[in-house]
């Protein structure tokens, strides 16, 4: 179960990694392992599922279009996923990659420090940054109990 | 899009699916299209394929244009190995089903009965199940003989191993139309199909 977490971890951090990012920490990477596409590049949707106030009614928030691709390495055998939002079929393909390689022990460690770690840093703060600015307009609604009842 | 989890198993044996999945999906339609309208036309797979075992390629082109998140599929236990369901929830989705009469797609052996399979209902026949019957070849001969919708006088058919019992399944058509099972007779290369209105004879 710990392999899942941390390979969820990895996974959605590849999934907001820009392809030009991906493609440049590959290119970095000598002896770069071949491999076979198993499904796609395919562009598909994806309905995208929200709670009222995060724990209330399940709803329908709308779909959203995003692109999948899986392989497998051509030695070891290891298949690796990626799942991104748009349409972008290169980057699916540069992410199922990048996740494939995450779990082969040659690789993973090189690929931790050079591409996944410092992009998780700069993910991080790009959303403290957001919700640093948002919080200035946020607004608590409640509302008074009247005392009919007392 | 498929379940997560069911794709996050270890898969080191996954083989690929069709190589262009829009066009070899039709093509493979378009094959069973014409092999339904003629019952008894041997008809070539359109694309070559990778099954993996022990299913033969045309058996998993089948399932692959065939068969998604809304088919129930039901596989004899010779046929649901291990790398098989793995195939089929990668590149289908679909639910496999336990008891074969809820399967929209049954995939049975030749030597099985075709009991237990669903005809369908009075109101709905074409909610019965498409039965694919693994063949090792199949061609033209004299075992076999068609007659029925879509047949000018008569085929005659030669396939190997298909039991009596099957063919006696398949004879109870006769009595339950408009009711009743359509066969794909799935050979590695090839394929037949036998459509409930088609009435076989032995020679």
């Amino acid at each position: 179960m710990g392999d899942q977490t941390a390979r969820r971890r990895w996974m959605g951090i590849l999934a907001r990694i820009p392809g030009a990012e991906l493609e440049a920490a590959l290119d970095r990477l000598n002896n770069r392992p071949r491999y076979d596409l198993l499904r796609g590049p395919e562009i598909g949707l994806a309905m995208v599922r929200g709670r009222a106030g995060g724990d209330g009614q399940r709803f329908n928030l709308g779909e959203m279009t995003l692109t999948r691709c899986s392989l497998r390495l051509a030695e070891g055998g290891i298949v690796g996923h990626g799942y991104v939002t748009g349409r972008d079929r290169h980057r699916a393909e540069l992410a199922a990659f990048c996740d494939a390689l995450m779990q082969a022990p040659d690789f993973h460690d090189r690929l931790e420090t050079a591409l996944i770690a410092p992009a998780e840093r700069a993910q991080r703060e790009a959303k403290a940054r957001v919700e640093a600015d948002v919080a200035t307009s946020k607004v608590d609604f409640f509302t008074m109990v009247r005392g009919d009842s007392a | 899009m498929s379940d997560m989890t069911t794709e996050l198993m270890p898969a080191a044996d996954l083989l690929p699916g069709f190589s262009d999945p829009g066009a070899d999906a039709r093509g493979v339609f378009r094959a069973m299209l014409e092999a339904i309208s003629y019952p008894g036309r041997v008809v070539p797979l359109p694309m070559a394929l990778a099954a993996p075992e022990p299913l033969n390629a045309t058996v998993a082109a089948v399932l692959l244009a065939m068969a998604d998140l809304d088919t129930p599929v039901w596989l004899a236990p010779e046929y649901a190995t291990a790398s098989v369901r793995q195939y089929l929830a990668f590149h289908c989705g679909c639910p496999l089903v336990e008891t074969r009469g809820h399967a929209a797609f049954a995939v049975v052996t030749p030597e099985d009965d075709l009991s237990g399979l669903g005809i369908g209902t009075a109101e709905n026949p074409e909610k019965s199940a498409m039965v694919i019957v693994p063949v090792p070849w199949l061609g033209r001969g004299s075992e076999l003989q068609l007659t029925g919708p879509g047949i000018q006088d008569e085929t005659d058919i030669s396939v190997p191993a298909l039991s009596a019992a099957l063919l006696d399944g398949f004879a109870r058509n006769g009595a339950t139309f408009p009711q009743g099972l359509d066969l794909v007779l799935a050979a590695p290369e090839r394929l037949i199909c036998l459509p409930r209105t088609t009435t076989v004879r032995r020679a």
